[in-house]
């Protein structure tokens, strides 16, 4: 590892233990755990803005938490500058937590309602013992608003969380963390609560604060577009595991994870003259409890290949320098899609072909166009789901 | 002693909104559903919620229109409003809203003195026997939250049934097998109908609404934020099966959202609104290469896309006022970037700046020209 890293992630793990119900305290089942997190590897360069999207529940915040040590991890290592953090405890673990922040999805739930923002944002200048008095602590949780722009800060100081609207509290959210100058914050979908119009706002301070302290950040979202506007790379989480990661350009542009390439074709685009072309793929995201052997996105892959992905956990493979991919068959997967494109536009040309035939031969046709649609229809839904 | 009357400054602001501004679409035409100068305000201690103040739109068998504006702006309540759901605090004060020609809500009497709850009963009484037949049959509704929408006593199937129960004469047998078809049309296994609201995760459940917003085979469809707590995948998947039904059953439909690339890419026509007011109305190609109101620019501005290049976001500085005393003249000016004094003092009307689109703004025409553009 020539690279220079701020954080360096090897073979994370985090198992939470399924509680017991009342039945299986009967009929003595083994114990099952939830695998939040399963073997992530991944590291963020200095000033770096890394981001791991994927769908609900499949590990984001686990992992950002576990990176901010505000979870125990099962197994694995995280170095931080170096250091290997993942099991520190007392004084150690203080100390670490000194230099890294979290900033968490809901402002209205991350503030305390009963302390003003001079107290919230003094509050980790107190646990850290920085600044002796209160003037010095004024002056520092001032100049942290400064910088989340709620100028001047005096006019917010002694405000009550119910007194600033979604977008403020974020920012003092933004302001706590900023407080203590952490070295690392982990962002965990900081705007997915609040409005649009306010989104864009905390978007942009956090590109700004990044440039001016060159703070790294590990950034969450659901939300691809987002993603894409925040990250210098991407990786794409799926039931605990990276699928896919890489440059940000570069897993937009060119994906070649199946899951990839699915998620980024559901993506809706706010241009009404631009169409999508929809990949399809099959059921919802399996149970973290029973996670599916071999490939984990076997069930769901339209390129899944029985007596491969059901059976052997795929490798990582490097399609172009830096972008990984785990996929048994990483390299083929974009030609392939193309390929079962065109066949499936194939037969929709060759259904509209028929039906426009049944369509002029008078009434009995039409029935047959009805049914012809039917099918089409049937088709492409089952094809969907 | 007279009950029932009608407050004086109520017509009077009523009569002043009509004179100024005019309708932004072709009257005496035939429509599906037409909205025309719809004030709805609540009541609260203090003062009214002016939550939608001035609303007109009309709407053609088969169409797609999309409502969208920051929370607050009145989109919610516009729907509760054309299904008649409105809470108890929440008024129609002008205006009036027609389905078919007829009409289904306009301004309703003030009910003051004694007896006044009995009136008001009565009241709600009349209009939910106005309603009945056209809920669900004619109108139906996808709920922002469709964790609310069904009630968790009773199995959804059951829920279904007996919606199909009340508005058509079948058996109870024949809605059941209904509701299975349904279940299969919206890809969620028929054996579930037999399952209650919590048994189901919020995708399913989404779909289960969606199933059930279409039992009866309505004309017009309100999905309000029908897939926002949803992933993207989940969301894609719903949005396409909605647009295949509806596209299907010669649906018309109304989506609620704040995710302007949903809009685009389901609807024909678009509605911004801003704390209570429209904003800009028309086709959704123009209103997206060419909007010609500036809120309606700030709002496509600080979307991100997947797609061609990477643009640096803008945001709108500020955040929506408070509805029970708006800023005067144009709402939108505290927070507008184009604001010229006149905006303080005079609310802009409603401009036609090309055939069929039209933008509340003094400057309309001008930006829409690209005389004016922001600094
Ligand atoms: N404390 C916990 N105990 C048991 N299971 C947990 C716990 N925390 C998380 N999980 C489970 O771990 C998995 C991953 O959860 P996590 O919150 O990391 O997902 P996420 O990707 O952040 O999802 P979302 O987008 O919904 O926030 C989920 O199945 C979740 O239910
Ligand atoms: N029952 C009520 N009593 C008083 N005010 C109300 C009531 N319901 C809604 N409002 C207010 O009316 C305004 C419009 O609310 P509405 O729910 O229509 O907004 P919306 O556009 O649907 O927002 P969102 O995107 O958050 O769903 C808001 O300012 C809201 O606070
Ligand atoms: S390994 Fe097989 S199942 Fe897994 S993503 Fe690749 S093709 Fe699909
Ligand atoms: S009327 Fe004035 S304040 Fe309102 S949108 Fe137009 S320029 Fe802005
Ligand atoms: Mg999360
Ligand atoms: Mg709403």
């Amino acid at each position: 590892m020539a690279e220079k890293t701020v954080v360096n992630v090897k073979n994370l793990k985090k198992y939470f233990p399924v509680r017991a119900g009342l039945m299986s305290s009967f009929a003595k089942e083994e114990k099952k755990f939830v695998h939040a997190v399963d073997d992530v590897s991944f590291n963020i360069r200095p000033g770096e803005i890394y981001t791991l999207v994927g769908e609900s529940g499949c590990g984001k915040t686990t992992t950002g938490r576990l990176l901010t040590r505000l979870e125990d991890p099962t197994d694995g290592h995280i170095y931080f500058r170096g250091k290997d953090i993942a099991f520190l405890k007392g004084k150690n673990l203080k100390e670490f937590r000194r230099n890294v922040q979290m900033i968490f999805q809901d402002p209205y739930e991350s503030l305390n309602p009963r302390l003003t923002v001079f107290a919230t944002v003094s509050e980790p200048l107190i646990v850290h013992h920085v600044g002796d008095t209160i003037d010095e602590r004024e002056d520092l949780a001032a100049k942290a608003l400064e910088a989340s722009e709620l100028k001047p800060a005096t006019e917010y100081l002694h405000r009550y969380p119910h007194e600033l609207s979604g977008g403020q509290r974020q920012r003092v959210a933004i302001a706590r963390a900023l407080a203590l100058r952490p070295e690392f914050i982990v962002a965990d979908e900081p705007v997915s609560m609040l409005d649009v119009s306010i989104r864009a706002g905390i978007l942009n301070l956090l590109l700004e604060l990044r440039e001016k302290y060159g703070i790294p950040y590990l950034f969450i979202t659901h939300d691809l577009s987002v993603a894409r506007y925040m990250s210098d790379r991407i990786g794409v989480m799926y039931l605990g595991t990276l699928v896919e990661t890489g440059e940000t350009e570069k897993i937009i542009k060119n994906p070649h994870h199946p899951y990839t390439r699915a998620l980024l074709s559901s993506v809706p685009v706010p241009d009404p003259y631009y169409k999508r072309e929809r990949k399809k793929i099959k059921g919802d995201l399996p149970s973290p409890i029973d996670i599916p052997k071999g490939c984990r996105f076997y069930p769901r892959c339209p390129f899944a290949q029985k007596g491969i992905c059901d059976t052997k956990k795929p490798p990582i493979v490097e399609v172009e320098p830096g972008h990984m991919v785990m996929c048994h068959f990483a390299k083929d997967i974009p030609a392939m899609d193309e390929a079962m494109e065109s066949e499936i536009e194939e037969d929709v040309e060759l259904g509209e072909k028929l039906l426009r035939e049944t369509m002029k031969s008078g009434e009995e046709g039409m029935l047959v166009k009805e049914e012809k649609v039917e099918d089409l229809e049937q088709y492409e839904r089952e094809t969907a789901f | 002693m007279e009950d029932i009357e009608i407050k004086e400054e109520q017509v009077f602001e009523g009569e002043e909104s009509s004179e100024t501004s005019p309708i932004p679409y072709p009257e005496g035409e035939e429509y599906l559903l037409e909205v025309n100068h719809l004030k709805v305000y609540f009541d609260v201690i203090g003062g009214k919620v002016k939550a939608v103040d001035d609303v007109s739109f009309a709407m053609k068998p088969g169409e797609t229109l999309g409502l969208v504006g920051e929370s607050g702006c009145g989109k919610t309540t516009t729907a509760f409003t054309i299904t008649r759901l409105l809470p108890a605090n929440g008024n129609i004060i002008d205006g009036y809203i027609k389905y078919k020609g007829k009409t289904i809500g306009e301004k309703e009497p003030e009910i003051k003195g004694f007896m006044k709850d009995r009136k008001k009963r009565k009241l709600y009484k009349e209009r939910e026997a106005m309603m009945a037949p056209i809920r669900w049959a004619e109108i139906s509704m996808i709920f922002q939250s469709a964790m609310n929408a069904f009630n968790p006593v009773h199995k959804i199937g059951d829920q279904i049934v007996e919606a199909i129960l009340a508005h058509e004469n079948v058996t109870k047998e024949e809605a059941m097998e209904r509701a299975k078809e349904l279940f299969k049309l919206v890809g969620l296994p028929p054996g579930r109908v037999v399952g209650y609201p919590h048994e189901f995760s919020g995708g399913m459940r989404q779909r289960a609404m969606i199933a059930m917003a279409l039992a009866c085979s309505p004309s017009l469809l309100i999905a309000d934020e029908p897939t926002t707590a949803l992933d993207v995948i989940m969301q894609d998947r719903i949005l396409a099966e909605i647009k295949r039904l509806q596209k299907k059953l010669g649906i018309a439909m109304i989506i609620i959202t704040h995710d302007v690339s949903v809009v685009a890419e389901t609807a024909d026509k678009m509605l911004v609104m801003y704390a209570g007011k429209m904003m800009e109305y028309g086709e959704i190609g123009e209103l997206f290469h060419k909007p010609a109101h500036p809120y309606t620019i700030g709002l496509l501005a600080s979307f991100p896309s997947i797609k061609g290049e990477r643009k640096k976001l803008k945001s709108i500085a500020g955040s929506p006022p408070d509805l029970v005393n708006p800023p005067t003249g144009c709402r939108f000016h505290p927070r507008c970037k184009y604001a010229k004094p006149i905006c303080m003092e005079k609310e802009p009307p409603l401009t036609e700046v090309s055939p069929g689109h039209w933008a509340a703004c003094h400057f309309a025409k001008e930006i829409y020209s690209g005389e004016l553009k922001e600094e």
